[in-house]
């Protein structure tokens, strides 16, 4: 059974030597692979998967390496499991994702017939309602095919359609996640401008697809 | 009903990037500034504290990046499962 220890005593024991030190890592281990377990069985369809344990031997590098930047604003496990899941998440994900590329998908040409606006709308709406959503959408696109970088269009297309997980998208582009976030982000900021120029807001725009009295 | 096109948004995700759309910021947090407030924002909610008053910016963070997001409910799947296991008559 593991001893409650207090974040100090995490600490000095973590940065002990000898059989101090094994005994709180072999501790830690045993907590961080637990709480994994807990927190990512239905995704990996049990609590024992063999990437847990890798994820937590990264996780444990991390951690004592980082060891001076805890605060101790939370307790010492709280603060190792965060750095646990981040770990685990990321090496899922990578496996999940090893074998899809980036697409490069390019918003078609606003002015073409490429849409089907039957198809697109939500299909319960009424034809007015329909035809608002459709205009809505055709801005929308033509924002991102004409108010973004390429760079960032190719981003935010993986993100939103492909549904690809940040640090795959930024590893595709030759990039970090945070780097990947700011183009997102700066992308949105474009977006946010682009409609306020037209003197659109976004909420107005979003009201089209969620006013009440949708469908029969 | 014809297939959607892959290079395109279906209105699902033109909803949801407008939602974002409209709640970007100026400025906002990275996925490591988010994880680095991670643990705190977490603790709070567990306690039934106010975390998305106290913490806006990890609040929002979490709204715009669904990588992020994931991580926080993992987070607290484990720590409530951990509290559990330590006070199961609770």
């Amino acid at each position: 059974m593991a001893l409650k220890r207090s974040n100090e005593a995490w600490l000095a024991a973590l940065r002990a030597s000898g059989p101090e030190r094994a005994a709180a890592l072999d501790e830690l281990r045993a907590q961080l692979l637990r709480g994994l377990g807990y927190a990512l069985r239905d995704r990996l369809g049990s609590a024992n998967h063999p990437l847990l344990e890798d994820a937590v031997q990264e996780a444990l590098l991390k951690i004592l390496a980082h060891l001076d930047t805890f605060q101790g604003r939370s307790h010492f496990l709280t603060w190792a499991q965060k750095i646990a899941v981040r770990e685990a998440l990321t090496m899922l994900r990578r496996k999940a994702w090893q074998d899809v590329a980036l697409e490069d998908l390019q918003p078609p040409e606003t002015d073409s017939n490429d849409w089907t606006p039957r198809a697109l709308a939500a299909p319960h709406a009424h034809p007015e309602r329909r035809a608002e959503q459709n205009e809505v959408m055709a801005l929308v696109m033509r924002l991102i095919q004409e108010a973004l970088t390429p760079r960032q269009r190719r981003a935010l297309m993986a993100v939103a359609v492909q549904g690809m997980p940040l640090a795959e998208v930024a590893r595709r582009m030759n990039t970090n996640r945070n780097a990947l976030y700011k183009l997102l982000h700066d992308a949105r900021r474009r977006l946010k401008a682009a409609l306020e120029a037209q003197g659109l807001s976004p909420e107005d725009l979003l009201a089209v697809f969620q006013e009440a009295g949708e469908g029969d | 009903m014809g297939e959607r096109k892959p290079n395109i948004l279906g209105p699902r995700q033109i909803e949801q990037l407008l939602d974002k759309v409209a709640r970007t910021l100026p400025q906002e947090l990275t996925c490591d500034e988010c994880l680095a407030e991670l643990d705190r924002f977490a603790e709070m909610t567990l306690l039934g504290q106010p975390a998305e008053k106290a913490m806006p910016l990890v609040a929002q963070h979490l709204a715009m990046c669904r990588d992020c997001r994931e991580e926080f409910e993992a987070l607290l799947r484990a720590l409530r499962a951990m509290q559990a296991e330590e006070a199961p008559d609770a």
